[in-house]
């Protein structure tokens, strides 16, 4: 695993004096926003890497009312195996009937294996400043371990592929004031939203490959590691949708349908964005 | 137009004139799924939303047809959709349509509101640079939909496109079935008010779109 040293200050310094200037040359900026994401994607100056670290801590550390880490918990390919469990999720569990993400995964082991009253890990699911999210940092650290690795979810049993038709039924459903599904941003290629250019992720291939195998992501704007959970989240407040409910069946269906489309993808994360 | 180019093989009862793309989603795309499976997903997803969120999310008629097709939507349906919306155009009562252009393009640039983030009552605005071009020396625009400079110039100020493009701002589905533009007027977004206000902003000479 890589870990940052140094240049977190000389990036956050830099994206000081790039972010305001976004919106007045658009050329300019779209390439210097190429120059920028060339740079940050060292990781040792990736600010991600410090959730890496302390998801790690976790998923070692002893909770709940048994006393017990998270290191039995199986997220697909057997207790404990980390090593590429990421780059298959989400996935049926046959131990609860459900397609499962890593989150919904995450919140069982640690209510069924731990024992952990998960209502405060669930309030914290987004971090904020002075209020780190255990959610965050552990899906950093546990999706690094595919790192090399190719997207690849299974979509052999009928709940999955229930899952991949429902997330691609709500990819196209529009509704909301301004009548926004996901597919009013995010069906054609090169198109922009002011000057956000915009994923077409209605397609299978690189488009959607280079998207998904490059979440989690540490966030600049918003200097935090986010998941696909919180992307999805706020995508849904973009579309003037309600606020979907954390880790529930629509958001991993969605995230099974990106998935598929991103098959093959090879995953780098945490990845460092915007 | 065609905003959206490929598969379409998940509603196979949906009428489809367009032959299947050969892409790779297409060729993997589960049949039809039964509509009531996604609803009871998007219940258990959206469903301790308050009601009046709910109901917005509600497909109406056309936006059901529009979902079907995935806004590829078949002739005969699209007349019915632009006729039913047409009809849902309530024109102002004075019949002036045009406001203050300067009000207007605050409007134009205004992107907030409707969102659940938004503080309550929060006055939306119509973020129509997340989609279009208009005034030029405003470089942060979107494009997702066609370029509107000189729009009032280009149309020589012509009082029947002045009426036009009220009507498309009201209900832009009154004009282009399953339009991917919002219905401002007829989901209640923009007010009368403001319509006015961007229209005088896309047609008053003075505006700095028509320079
Ligand atoms: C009104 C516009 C809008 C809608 C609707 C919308 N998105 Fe997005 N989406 C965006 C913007 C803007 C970004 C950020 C692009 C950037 O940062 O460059 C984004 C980013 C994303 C990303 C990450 C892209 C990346 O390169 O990392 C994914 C995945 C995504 N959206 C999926 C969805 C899904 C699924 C839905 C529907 C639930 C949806 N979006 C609805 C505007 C939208
Ligand atoms: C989500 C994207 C989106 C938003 C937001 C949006 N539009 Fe549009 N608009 C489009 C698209 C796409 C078209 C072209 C297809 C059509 O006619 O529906 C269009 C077409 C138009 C046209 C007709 C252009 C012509 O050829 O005559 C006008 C006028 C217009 N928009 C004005 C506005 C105004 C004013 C706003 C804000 C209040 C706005 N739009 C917001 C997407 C958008």
């Amino acid at each position: 695993m890589n870990r940052p040293k140094l240049g977190v200050a000389a990036v956050l310094a830099l994206l000081s004096v790039w972010l305001p200037q976004a919106s007045r040359a658009q050329d300019a900026a779209e390439k210097e926003i190429e120059r920028y994401r060339a740079m940050i994607s060292d990781p040792m100056s990736n600010p991600g890497y410090l959730a890496v670290d302390r998801g790690e801590a976790l998923w070692q550390e002893k909770r709940g009312t048994k006393g017990v880490s998270l290191e039995q918990c199986d997220l697909g390919l057997g207790a404990g195996k980390l090593e590429g469990a990421f780059a298959q999720l989400p996935r049926y569990f046959a131990d609860t009937d459900r397609v499962m993400d890593l989150e919904q995964r995450l919140l069982w082991c640690m209510q069924n294996l731990q024992g952990l009253d998960t209502k405060d890990v669930v309030a914290r699911r987004f971090s904020a400043p002075g209020k780190p999210s255990d959610m965050e940092d552990l899906v950093a650290f546990i999706a690094n371990k595919s790192n090399g690795m190719k997207i690849n979810i299974p979509l052999n049993h009928p709940k999955e592929k229930e899952a991949a038709a429902v997330g691609e039924e709500m990819f196209y459903r529009r509704g909301g004031v301004n009548d926004f599904s996901c597919a009013t941003c995010h069906a054609d290629d090169g198109k922009r939203i002011r000057l956000q250019s915009l994923p077409n992720l209605s397609k299978a291939g690189q488009t959607a490959q280079e998207t998904m195998a490059s979440w989690p992501t540490y966030r600049v704007s918003q200097s935090a590691l986010r998941t696909m959970q919180h992307r999805l989240w706020d995508c849904f407040r973009q579309q003037r949708w309600p606020a979907p409910e954390y880790a529930s069946d629509g958001i991993t269906a969605l995230t099974v349908f990106l998935q598929k489309q991103a098959a093959g993808g090879e995953i780098n994360v945490p990845s460092i964005k915007r | 137009m065609t905003m959206i180019s490929f598969g379409k093989t998940l509603l196979v009862g949906a009428a489809l004139s367009i032959s299947f793309a050969a892409s790779a989603a297409a060729q993997t795309a589960t049949k039809s799924i039964d509509l009531t499976v996604v609803d009871r997903y998007v219940a258990s997803t959206f469903g301790k939303a308050a009601p009046e969120w709910l109901a917005r999310i509600k497909p109406d008629a056309t936006l059901e047809t529009c979902n079907a097709s995935r806004n590829d939507v078949p002739s005969a349906e699209a007349d019915k959709i632009t006729a039913r919306e047409l009809a849902r155009v309530v024109y102002p009562a004075d019949g002036k349509l045009l406001g203050n252009w300067k009000e207007g393009a605050k409007v134009a640039n205004d992107g907030r509101g409707n969102q659940f983030s938004d503080p309550p009552g929060l006055v939306a605005g119509g973020n129509c640079y997340a989609c279009h071009q208009i005034e030029r020396s405003e470089l942060s625009y979107g494009t997702l939909g066609p370029s509107l400079t000189n729009y009032g110039k280009d149309r020589k100020y012509d009082p029947e496109e002045v009426k036009r493009a009220y009507a498309k701002i009201y209900d832009s589905q009154a004009f282009a079935a399953c339009s991917i533009m919002p219905r401002f007027g007829a989901n209640k977004v923009l007010t009368e008010t403001q319509i006015k206000n961007i229209l005088a902003f896309l047609f008053d000479p003075e505006s700095p779109l028509n320079k």
